[in-house]
């Protein structure tokens, strides 16, 4: 009863007629951002936190959680309209989507895929709203030993369920580790890994690698490509969007399975695109009418839009209650909470009600708010994408300059998110995964203090991270994340051995 | 593969082992850093490389996993052709100058600069459409960021005899 009190009083917070404006700003933004190639929600984010230093801080998590809202319901229409995905996990909307736009029924198409979303945010947010609590004063529990754990289980299971080798998960999660440890080391004051560079004494800021290794390296990708938007016009009246309304209840069971598929994906930080993949993939599966799907299928737009926008959500539960972001654009957030000075973790919750509370309830009005201006205002945000490349890339590139600029008012930062930018490119085209990189930065301090001060209480000894039942249950589901794929790969070897 | 068959390009499988051998060097450069800042015990417990240095022998040695796996690949064709390579270039080194002239010429003229010569030299627009893409965005910019937001931006000698 106590968190609906909280959540009436979070209500009371995220309706204030400022957070109002910046609820709707953070909306319009954060679709634009979506829509447009090479600028997406982590970087979107990044590039305008510093707009939010001067503000109180929860208006400024309910602006750029609006950001990530919009960017999500983004996405989706340059999928339908355009056939491109204007960001990873809005991939397998275009599968069913595209041709139901071709056949005529882009309108249908799309507030399908902006229903869906707003019922896997909806989904996502109920459930934050009851256990995140939940979670948070368990883990206030937690010694180093356990917080050392967590981060363990989170960054194995991107070695375990990443569509990535192995391996380059590894390599990549490394260098974000090996970038975190940069500069002022906080136990013991000393400095490392700098060489004599004095612009490393402060480190490597995350903010900076997620501007360059997105942004940057998303419009290097984009030029390679030499993109060109070809699209039909999109076209959304009232009839249409109560027409589909009426059809949509009828996939009640695809809907509540995505939605299960995106929570969970969403938590471990898998992240909103395998959600999206793995939806589409089961509903195709389970659906009678599975055969047609990838011909226009409107069952095809609700499984990938659902869970997408769920996991997407969900990613915020472990953001707010462990201090563990989810996902890229999670971390980002976790990082303005930060510079606004807030400690993120499980404190949260006990010291900073009406941030968290405020924040929770906006996650309600918030994507209420972006399903109204998606369903109105679709033409307007498709109009923006039939801007050539070549007007919209230098404005993006400036856009990420000042960004990378603002965070610390310095122009070696700047420097530092081209070479990112170039890292990113290489990346992506080799197969490295990117977000395991950014998030591995955004802990790596954090996890390193967790593990050198358990090894403190225990004199050295690993045996620290199996002395109770707690611990040694989160390692093990961590070491069995890290194995995952061997795991599975031995199962199916022994079945068809035994067949 | 996004590229065209048959235009000739840095195949991939080159493109890979030489991103995989500079991770590995990473590796080393933080394994050295690492034993240089002191990787056993001290008086307060592990000291400051202890941690870092473990992650530098995790880099060289997944780096050493994926050299392998990268070398048993069959050939995987063209990483990028040259013509798309230059694109990326056309961005890349534009880039460069840009945000080397930065601290010198100020955010706002060095903007403009390359959003001109952006729009002209890959976009072929009118000089009219340019000058109002140029001018406008680090005019908007200026607005929104240090007159709403109040962040201050880099400026150079010409926004200090503006006055700004």
């Amino acid at each position: 009863m106590e968190e609906l009190a909280n959540l009436f009083h979070g209500f009371a917070v995220a309706l204030q007629p400022f957070n109002i404006m910046v609820m709707i700003l953070g909306i319009v933004l954060g679709v634009i951002i979506g829509v447009l190639p090479g600028l997406g929600g982590a970087n979107g984010v990044a590039i305008l936190l510093p707009l939010t230093f001067s503000m109180p801080p929860t208006s400024a998590i309910i602006m750029l959680s609006c950001i990530y809202w919009g960017a999500l319901f983004g996405g989706a229409i340059t999928s339908i309209l355009f056939n491109i995905p204007g960001e990873p996990w809005s991939v397998a909307t275009t599968f069913d989507g595209y041709p139901m736009a071709q056949q005529g029924k882009a309108g249908e198409a799309l507030t399908a895929a902006f229903t869906s979303s707003f019922v896997g945010a909806l989904f996502a947010v109920v459930m934050i709203t009851l256990v995140a609590p939940l979670v948070a004063s368990f883990a206030l529990k937690f010694g180093p030993a356990e917080k050392f754990a967590v981060y363990f289980l989170a960054f194995c299971s991107f070695v375990g369920l990443s569509k990535e080798p192995p391996f380059k998960t590894i390599a990549a999660m490394m260098i974000g580790f090996a970038l975190a440890a940069v500069g002022l080391d906080s136990i013991t004051g000393q400095l490392r890994l700098t060489f004599g560079i004095t612009e490393l004494l402060n480190g490597f800021d995350f903010l900076i690698a997620v501007i360059g290794l997105f942004g940057i390296g998303e419009i290097l990708l984009t030029m390679e490509e030499g993109l060109s938007f070809r699209g039909g016009n999109a076209q959304i009246n009232l009839r249409v969007v109560l027409q589909t309304w009426k059809e949509m209840p009828a996939y009640w069971l695809t809907s509540l399975r995505s939605c299960l598929i995106g929570c969970w994906m969403g938590i471990t930080p898998a992240g909103a695109t395998p959600a999206s993949f793995m939806s589409y993939g089961i509903a195709k599966r389970v659906s009678k009418r599975g055969k047609n799907f990838g011909n226009g299928e409107i069952e095809g737009v609700v499984a990938p839009e659902t869970a997408a926008h769920a996991a997407g959500t969900a990613a915020l539960l472990p953001m707010l209650s462990l201090g563990v972001p989810g996902s890229p654009t999670a971390a980002v957030l976790l990082g303005g909470l930060l510079i606004w000075g807030l400690q993120p973790g499980p404190m949260l919750f006990v010291e900073q009600k009406e941030f968290v509370w405020g924040l929770i309830a906006s996650m309600y009005l918030g994507n209420l708010a972006g399903l109204l201006v998606v369903l109105t205002c679709v033409p307007i945000f498709a109009a923006i994408l039939r801007i050539p490349f070549s007007i919209i890339a230098p404005l993006i590139l400036v856009l990420c300059a000042i960004g990378a600029y603002s965070v610390h008012s310095s122009t070696f930062d700047v420097v530092l998110m081209l070479v990112f930018g170039v890292l990113g490119y290489l990346f992506k085209k080799c197969g490295y995964p990117l977000a395991p990189l950014v998030l591995a930065i955004v802990l790596g301090d954090k996890a390193e203090e967790a593990f050198r001060q358990s090894l403190l209480g225990s004199q050295g000894s690993l045996a620290v991270f199996f002395s109770n039942g707690l611990v040694s249950t989160i390692m093990v589901l961590g070491l069995i994340a890290l194995f995952w794929s061997a795991i599975q790969e031995g199962y199916g070897r022994l079945r068809t051995s035994a067949v | 593969m996004s590229n065209t068959g048959g235009s000739a390009g840095p195949s991939h499988k080159a493109v890979e082992v030489g991103v995989t051998l500079a991770i590995a060097l990473f590796g080393i450069v933080v394994i050295f850093g690492s034993v240089k800042a002191g990787i056993n015990w001290g008086a307060e417990g592990p000291r400051a490389g202890f941690f870092p240095f473990y992650v530098g022998l995790f880099i060289v040695a997944a780096s050493a996993m994926n050299f392998r796996n990268t070398l048993r690949e069959d050939d995987g064709g063209v990483f990028a052709a040259w013509s798309e390579l230059r694109q990326v270039m056309s961005v890349v080194v534009p880039t460069a100058i840009y945000v080397g002239a930065l601290p010198f010429t100020g955010l706002y003229l060095a903007s403009m600069i390359f959003i001109a010569w952006f729009m002209r030299w890959l976009g072929k627009y009118g000089w009219l459409t340019v000058a109002a893409v140029a001018i406008g965005m680090p005019v908007v910019t200026y607005l929104i960021f240090e007159r709403w937001f109040m962040v201050p931006l880099p400026k150079g000698p010409v926004e200090e005899w503006l006055g700004l």
